[in-house]
C-alpha cells in the first residue's frame, strides 16, 4: 500500500513538474501575476510529493519489503539498519530518486527564500528548474522505476554490494548529489537571465551563494569518497583518475571557477557572459557525470547500472538542456555588456587567470576521460588513459594556480602595483623557499615532488596569513582581525586548505613506504622506524559476514604504541570478500596494515604501509569546505529580504567621518 | 552480457591489494623497476585497475611475466613493448605519444595557450574603455532598487 502511494506521489510530482515548467514561463511572457506565482506553489508541491515518494522507498528498504524488485536486488534482512537506509540510494533507481528529491529541494528553496528576486525572474528560473525535474522524473518513471513489484517475492534479498556497506560510502552520495544538483540552481538562474536578457551585480549576488553551497557539498562528497577509497580498497590509494571520480571532479573545478568569476560580476560588473557560460557548463558537466556513471560507456570500478539504453536517454536530456542553453547563450550573449574597467595588474586580471587555469584543467580532465571513447570511434584504436597521463597533464596547471594564487588574492580591485604585492609577500616567499629547500637538501637524489609540494603548501598558507595581516593596516591592531568580514576569513582558510592538500599529496607520494611479506603468528618485522608484530588471527562472525581479524601490535623503540585490527571479510550472500585495513592515525603519519591471504602452515600475507601526511589531504579538503561555509555565513552574501530591514548600524559605519 | 559483467566483477572485486610475497624479486632495484612498470599497465579483464593493484589471476600472471623479462635483462621499454604486443594498446595506462594521441597530449598546452590568449585580449580590451556608468536599460526605480541591494 505504502509502495503504491509512493509510486503515485512520484507520478503526481511528474505532473506538477510539467505544470511548473510551463505555467510560470507563460505567465512571465504575459506578465500575468497569478500564473507567475503558481511557480512557487508548484515548486513546494513538487518537493513534498517527491519527498513522500522517497520516504515510501526508504520505508520499503527499512522493512525489507522483498515484494519490490529493487529491494530484493539490493537488500538483505540481516543487513545492519544504517545500511538498509543507505541502501535506498546504493543503487541506480534509488539514487536517481534521491537526485530528483534534491533537485526539487533546491527548486523549493528558490521558492521559499527567493523573496529578493524580481517576480518575473523567479518565475522564469523556477520554470527552468521545473523543466529539469520533468526530464529526470520522467526518466525514472519510464526507464528506472523503483516501485516495480515482483509477482513472487522471495524470502530474502540478494544484499547490497559489501563495498558499499560502509559509513563513509553511506554519506558520500547524498553530499555528492547536493553538489551536482546544487549547480542546477546556477544553471536555472543563468538560463533565466538569458531569457530575461539581463545580468547585473544583483544577479551575481543571488547566484554566488548557491554556487558556493554546491561547491562546498561537492568538496565534502569528493573528500568522503576519496577517504573511503583510502581505508577500504586495501592499499591506501586515494585518487585513481577513474572516469567516475573525474565525473565529480570536473563540476568541482568549474564550480570553483564560477564562484570566483561571480565575484567579478558582483563587485565590478565585468566577465558577465563568461560567468553565464560557466554556469551552463558547470551543470552540463554534472549531467555528463550522471551519464558516465549510469551508461557504462566508460568502464570504471564504481559504475553501477551499466545499461546503454538508459545512457542514451540521459545523453538526450544532456543534449537538450546544454544544447538549448548554449543556443540561447549564442543569441543573447552579445547583450551582456560588461562595464567595469580595470588595469593590467588588478584583482580582476588575477581572477581571469584563475578562471583560465581552472577551466583549462577541467577541460584536460574531460579530454582525458572521454579520449578512449573518441579514439575507438574515430581512430579505431582501443586504448586507455590512466593516472600517468592525468598526473603529467593536470599537475602543472595546479602548480601554476598555486604559484599565482597568493599574489592574485592580495591585488586590489581596478588597479594595483605588482611591486607592492611582491613586497608584502616577501616573507611568505622566503619562508616557503626555505621549507622547500630544506626538504630538498634532506632527501637528495629523490624526486622533486616533495620539495615542490612543500614549497607550494607553505607559500599558500603563509600567503593567506600575510593577506589577513595586511588588512590590519599600519597600526597593527590585532583586534581588527576578529572584526574582518567572515568572507575574508573564509577566503584565507579555503586557500590554506588548498595548499595543505597539495602539500599532503606531494609528501605522501614522495615518502610512502611499503612492505609485503609472509609472517607467522608472533613474528615481528620492521617498517621505517616501527616494529610490527602479528599477535593473532581469529575468525569472527559479523551480522551479515564472517571475518578473519588479525591483531597487530605497533611498537617503536621497544615500546608498544598501538594495536591494530585489520580484517578480511567475506559476505556469503553477495559472495564477495572485502578488506578492512587496520590504521593507526597520527598527526604526521598513518601506519596502514592489511591482512592478506592465509598461507600453508598457518602464516599470513601481511601488507604494511607508512603513509606520511595522509590525514592532511582530507584536512585540507575539510578546510576548503569550512572556508566556503564561513564565507556563506557572511551576511554580505545574503541580500536582505526585500531590502526593508533596518540597517542603521552598518550605514553609520559606512558613512565617512568627515 | 550481464553474466559476463558479473564474472568480471567477481574476478576483480576482491578488494585486497595484489602483489604477493612470492612474486617479489630478490634484487631490490629490479623489483622497484617491476613495480614502476606494473603501475603503468592495466589489468586486461578488470574495470580500470593496474596490474599492480588487481588481484585477478591474469594480473598476477602479467606481474610474473614482467619480472621474468626484467630478470633476463630486458629494458623497461622492451618489457612494456612485449606486453603491448600481446594484449594491445589497451593495457597502456599512459597512452603512447603517437598518431592521433598527439592530439590528446597536445591538448593541455594548446588549451592553456588559447585560454591565456583570450584572457590577455579580454584584459587589454577592458583597459582604456570609457566606463558605462549609466545603464540605459534600467529605469530609475530599478536603479535605486539595485543600489539598495548592493549596499554592503
Amino acid at each position: 500500500m505504502i509502495n503504491e502511494l509512493g509510486h503515485f506521489a512520484l507520478i503526481l510530482g511528474f505532473m506538477v513538474a510539467i505544470l511548473q515548467a510551463t505555467v510560470p514561463l507563460v505567465g512571465a511572457r504575459l506578465n500575468h501575476h497569478g500564473m507567475m506565482s503558481f511557480g512557487r506553489t508548484a515548486a513546494t508541491a513538487q518537493f513534498v510529493l517527491i519527498a513522500a515518494s522517497f520516504l515510501a522507498l526508504v520505508h520499503a528498504f527499512v522493512t525489507s519489503d522483498f515484494s519490490l524488485r529493487l529491494v530484493t536486488l539490493n537488500s538483505h534482512s540481516l543487513k545492519p539498519m544504517i545500511y538498509k537506509i543507505s541502501g535506498t540510494w546504493g543503487n541506480h533507481e534509488g539514487s536517481m530518486l534521491l537526485w530528483v528529491l534534491i533537485l526539487a529541494l533546491f527548486g523549493a528553496c528558490a521558492a521559499w527564500f527567493g523573496g529578493n528576486l524580481t517576480h518575473r525572474f523567479r518565475a522564469t528560473a523556477l520554470a527552468v528548474q521545473g523543466a529539469i525535474g520533468v526530464a529526470f522524473i520522467g526518466f525514472i518513471i519510464f526507464t528506472s522505476n523503483p516501485f516495480i513489484r515482483l509477482a513472487l517475492p522471495p524470502f530474502d534479498g540478494q544484499d547490497l554490494n559489501p563495498l558499499l556497506q560502509d559509513p563513509g560510502l553511506a554519506f558520500h552520495p547524498p553530499f555528492l548529489y547536493l553538489g551536482y544538483v546544487g549547480l542546477s540552481m546556477a544553471f536555472s538562474f543563468a538560463v533565466a537571465a538569458l531569457i530575461e536578457g539581463r545580468v547585473d551585480a544583483a544577479w551575481a549576488r543571488w547566484v554566488r551563494p548557491w554556487t558556493l553551497a554546491a561547491w562546498v557539498f561537492l568538496t565534502i562528497g569528493i573528500a568522503l569518497g576519496s577517504w573511503w577509497a583510502y581505508y577500504e580498497l586495501g592499499w591506501g590509494g586515494f585518487w585513481f583518475w577513474d572516469p567516475v571520480e573525474n565525473a565529480s571532479f570536473m563540476p568541482w573545478l568549474l564550480a570553483a571557477a564560477l564562484l570566483h568569476s561571480a565575484i567579478v560580476v558582483e563587485k565590478r560588473e565585468s566577465l558577465k557572459s563568461w560567468t553565464i557560460l560557466l554556469a551552463i557548463l558547470a551543470f552540463g558537466f554534472s549531467l555528463l557525470g550522471t551519464f558516465i556513471v549510469r551508461s557504462g560507456v566508460l568502464t570504471s570500478v564504481h559504475a553501477f547500472a551499466n545499461d546503454p539504453e538508459r545512457g542514451v536517454v540521459i545523453l538526450g536530456i544532456l543534449i537538450f538542456f546544454v544544447g538549448g542553453a548554449l543556443t540561447l547563450f549564442s543569441l543573447r550573449a552579445a547583450s551582456m555588456q560588461s562595464q567595469g574597467i580595470f588595469g593590467m595588474v588588478s584583482r580582476e586580471t588575477a581572477l581571469v587567470l584563475n578562471n583560465v587555469l581552472l577551466a583549462v584543467s577541467a577541460f584536460v580532465v574531460f579530454v582525458g576521460t572521454i579520449w578512449p571513447l573518441v579514439a575507438e570511434m574515430f581512430f579505431d584504436r582501443t586504448l586507455s588513459v590512466g593516472p600517468p597521463f592525468f598526473n603529467m597533464a593536470f599537475t602543472p596547471l595546479m602548480i601554476l594556480l598555486g604559484l599565482a594564487l597568493p599574489l592574485g588574492a592580495m591585488l586590489p580591485w581596478k588597479r594595483g602595483r605588482l611591486e607592492k604585492g611582491i613586497r608584502q609577500l616577501t616573507l611568505p616567499l622566503i619562508f616557503a623557499l626555505s621549507c622547500g629547500g630544506l626538504v630538498w637538501a634532506m632527501q637528495t637524489g629523490r624526486s622533486l615532488q616533495a620539495p615542490i609540494g612543500l614549497f607550494l603548501g607553505a607559500w599558500l598558507v603563509s600567503g593567506a596569513i600575510a593577506d589577513l595581516l595586511q588588512r590590519l593596516g599600519r597600526e597593527k591592531d590585532f583586534g581588527r582581525l576578529m572584526r574582518l568580514p567572515r568572507a575574508d576569513w573564509g577566503k584565507a582558510i579555503a586557500h590554506s586548505g588548498f595548499g595543505i592538500t597539495m602539500l599532503a599529496i606531494a609528501a605522501l607520494i614522495a615518502w610512502e613506504k611499503e612492505d609485503i611479506r609472509v609472517v607467522d603468528i608472533g613474528e615481528t618485522w620492521t617498517l621505517g622506524p616501527y616494529d610490527l608484530t602479528l599477535r593473532d588471527v581469529r575468525l569472527e562472525m559479523g551480522p551479515n559476514y564472517r571475518a578473519h581479524i588479525a591483531e597487530v601490535e605497533l611498537g617503536q623503540n621497544g615500546q608498544m604504541i598501538a594495536k591494530m585490527y585489520p580484517e578480511k571479510r567475506f559476505y556469503p550472500v553477495a559472495k564477495m570478500p572485502t578488506t578492512e585495513a587496520g590504521i593507526d592515525y597520527r598527526f604526521l603519519r598513518d601506519v596502514y596494515v592489511v591482512l592478506g591471504d592465509a598461507q600453508d602452515g598457518g602464516s599470513w600475507t601481511m601488507r604494511s604501509y607508512l603513509k606520511p601526511f595522509a590525514n592532511w589531504i582530507w584536512a585540507g579538503a575539510a578546510l576548503m569546505a569550512f572556508g566556503g561555509l564561513l564565507s556563506l555565513s557572511d551576511r554580505r552574501l545574503r541580500t536582505a529580504p526585500s531590502g526593508h530591514k533596518p540597517r542603521a548600524p552598518q550605514a553609520a559605519k559606512a558613512t565617512p567621518a568627515e | 552480457m550481464k553474466y559476463l559483467m558479473f564474472l568480471v566483477f567477481l574476478v576483480c572485486a576482491s578488494a585486497s591489494a595484489a602483489v604477493e610475497p612470492h612474486e617479489i624479486l630478490q634484487d631490490q632495484r629490479l623489483e622497484q623497476r617491476a613495480r614502476d612498470i606494473s603501475k603503468g599497465l592495466r589489468c586486461p579483464v578488470c574495470q580500470n585497475e593496474t596490474i599492480d593493484e588487481s588481484s585477478a589471476e591474469i594480473a598476477a600472471d602479467l606481474r610474473v611475466l614482467v619480472r621474468e623479462r626484467l630478470s633476463v635483462g630486458d629494458s623497461d621499454q622492451e618489457v612494456v613493448d612485449f606486453v603491448v604486443a600481446r594484449y594491445g594498446e589497451f593495457v597502456l595506462l599512459k597512452p603512447s605519444v603517437s598518431g592521433s594521441n598527439l592530439l590528446l597530449w597536445g591538448m593541455a598546452p594548446l588549451m592553456l595557450i588559447i585560454g591565456l590568449g583570450f584572457g590577455v585580449v579580454f584584459v587589454r580590451r577592458r583597459r582604456g574603455q570609457t566606463p558605462n556608468v549609466q545603464d540605459p536599460s534600467l529605469s530609475d526605480a530599478e536603479r535605486s532598487e539595485l543600489e539598495k541591494l548592493l549596499k554592503p
